[in-house]
């Protein structure tokens, strides 16, 4: 129990101190409005009654976490309560669509990092030609072209999941390659050498030896892309004119200036991104305490 | 039809190019021209399949019209890169790589805090941080910091792990050693503990030089004064004037790769004593 506490002790800590700041930011921040609203309706506030008001305004310039959750779970459990799980205005309608292109650019990502690192690791022209490209092409502010991939994209015809999913593949492929380039040589001289002595065949030595070994490097790399990747599905969805997807919600939040809308579609994504990355953590630790290499 | 067969032809000899120099032994000169063969074929393929393939300029355009375009319109691009790169980027570069360089040495002194804000350190750094730019843009208004406060947003967490983690590279050996010196805290920390730490710094300055561009782009996205790279880039793609997107992609690419290429440097003067630099 003492061990328990001594791990997860500090956590709670820091995580309630994150909301009492938060919520004396609220206070701090929406103050003014309340004070503005006040003298124009001529009444003077007391302190408890300025506390409860910055904490349900409509258009907060920070709304208190309890307006979040509210928020999401009007948009959420209460939809699904009414059997409305999938309108337009239910979170989890717009989640769904950003989880979609999420996963098709996480997929294409990692296959094309896998394919590229195979590539560097067996071709010494690939590695001395593309290798630092690779590189180079992550200094490049992709998510910038973000909005030109998607209305050229468009104009040639292809619409929808497609564009957004290739941002998230652009924004994936990079740890994979790097993580995959690194795994896939990790198996030292030694181990090498074992398999020659086998008289193993390139592919044997493949399959049985280099890509169980780059297993670690995998689904570290994976972890990171799979973040990178929705970070990419919710850039792709603003340009594409605040139509579905958690991106335009928090385009359409900034416009219209709701801000509730804003954290809650931010809230959602930073829940979505969490419940991923778990994933694959929990992914790792079976696969690699299946291959017997957890240390 | 002669551009495509030109650019077939330029494929294959860069390829044959690339192939004959990355057989011979790796030198600093063929490590430098292979990849340079590599990127000038690709441009070169890109003009001629352009041209050859008579694709529309709005869709793709060739190379030399953004070449053309980019000399054309240096004020603009110049006025952008000012207001995104200077005002945005670095500034909130620096006011957030520098904040959290301080919270790290703070937290290092207090193994409490320590244990409780490095998970919610890592977790936070997972999480799609860009999405606080509407935000920020509301608070801090349309022009330049509501930027540099997306930026310090956004490189904070990243580098705040990192050093972190460099302070905790020291094994109890040489902290012994430090003891046995008579050290205080202040001289173990200057003396070993930081520069020890700095492979990890410079780990996480790195990754903040691509976000720092990343986050002061985007929030541009979300509002702006009439200038700016981001700002540009989303007006432009809806008057289809790509070749001025493409011209700021150049010129974004250029700004990362320099940002990126200047701290790399300045880690190999900072931690010259480290495995991965002697090679």
């Amino acid at each position: 129990m003492a061990g328990l506490w001594y791990r997860l002790g500090p956590i709670v800590t820091v995580v309630l101190a994150i909301f009492v700041l938060w919520y004396g930011a609220t206070v701090a921040l929406n103050a003014a409005w309340a004070q503005d609203k006040a003298k124009r309706a001529g009444v003077e506030l007391t302190f408890s009654e300025l506390v409860a008001d910055t904490m349900s305004q409509k258009k907060p310039k920070l709304p208190a976490p309890h307006q979040v959750g509210q928020e999401i779970w009007k948009t959420t459990g209460e939809m699904v309560a009414k059997g409305r799980a999938f309108s337009k205005r239910s979170l989890l309608y717009h989640s769904t669509v950003t989880l979609s292109s999420t996963l098709l650019g996480f997929a294409m990502g990692t296959a094309l990092g896998i394919a590229l690192a195979v590539g560097i690791v067996y071709n010494r022209t690939m590695d001395m030609s593309v290798m630092p490209w690779v590189i180079a092409s992550q200094t490049i502010p992709i998510l910038a072209i973000a909005p030109m991939i998607i209305v050229v994209l468009n104009a040639v015809g292809i619409s929808g999941l497609l564009p957004k999913a290739v941002i998230s593949m652009y924004l994936s492929f990079f740890p994979v390659v790097v993580g995959m380039v690194k795994g896939l040589r990790s198996p030292d001289h030694m181990q090498l050498d074992q398999m020659k002595t086998w008289n193993a065949t390139s592919g044997q030595e493949f399959w049985k030896l280099r890509l169980p070994s780059s297993m670690p490097y995998l689904f570290t790399s994976l972890k990171i892309a799979m973040a990178a990747s929705l970070v990419g599905a919710i850039v792709g969805e603003l340009p594409t004119g605040a139509v579905a997807g958690l991106g335009a919600r928090l385009l359409a939040g900034s416009y219209y200036g709701q801000t509730i809308q804003i954290w809650s579609a931010l809230i959602t994504a930073a829940a979505l991104a969490a419940t991923l990355v778990g994933i694959i953590g929990l992914m790792q630790s079976v696969v690699l305490k299946r291959m017997g290499m957890v240390r | 039809m002669t551009w495509v067969i030109a650019g077939f032809a330029i494929w294959a000899l860069g390829w044959w190019l690339n192939v004959m120099l990355s057989r011979r032994p790796k030198t600093r000169a063929t490590g430098l021209a292979v990849p340079i063969i590599f990127g000038v074929t690709i441009i070169l393929i890109w003009e001629c399949m352009v041209r050859g393939l008579e694709i529309s300029p709005v869709l793709l355009p060739p190379p030399s019209m953004i070449a053309a375009r980019f000399a054309a319109s240096t004020g603009i691009l110049w006025q952008d890169f000012v207001q995104t790169v200077i005002k945005g980027a670095l500034s909130g570069y620096i006011l957030g790589c520098g904040s959290a360089f301080l919270i790290a040495i703070l937290i290092d002194r207090f193994p409490f805090l320590q244990r409780g804000l490095l998970p919610v350190g890592n977790f936070v750094a997972a999480l799609p941080i860009i999405g606080m730019a509407p935000i920020l843009v509301m608070w801090f208004g349309f022009d330049w910091q509501s930027k540099a406060a997306v930026v310090v947003v956004m490189v904070f967490f990243p580098m705040l792990v990192n050093t972190v983690q460099g302070l905790q590279a020291t094994d109890h050996m040489q902290r012994d050693l430090m003891r046995t010196y008579a050290a205080s805290y202040g001289q173990t920390l200057v003396k070993l503990r930081l520069p020890a730490a700095m492979p990890f710094i410079f780990n996480g300055l790195k990754i903040a030089t691509t976000l720092a561009l990343i986050g002061a782009i985007v929030a541009e996205f979300f509002g702006s004064p009439i200038k700016g790279m981001g700002f540009r880039i989303s007006t432009s793609v809806g008057q289809l004037a790509l070749d001025l997107v493409w011209a700021e992609i150049v010129v974004a690419a250029v700004v990362g790769s320099a940002f990126y290429g200047g701290v790399a440097l300045l880690e190999k003067a900072v931690t010259f004593w480290h495995p991965s630099q002697r090679g």
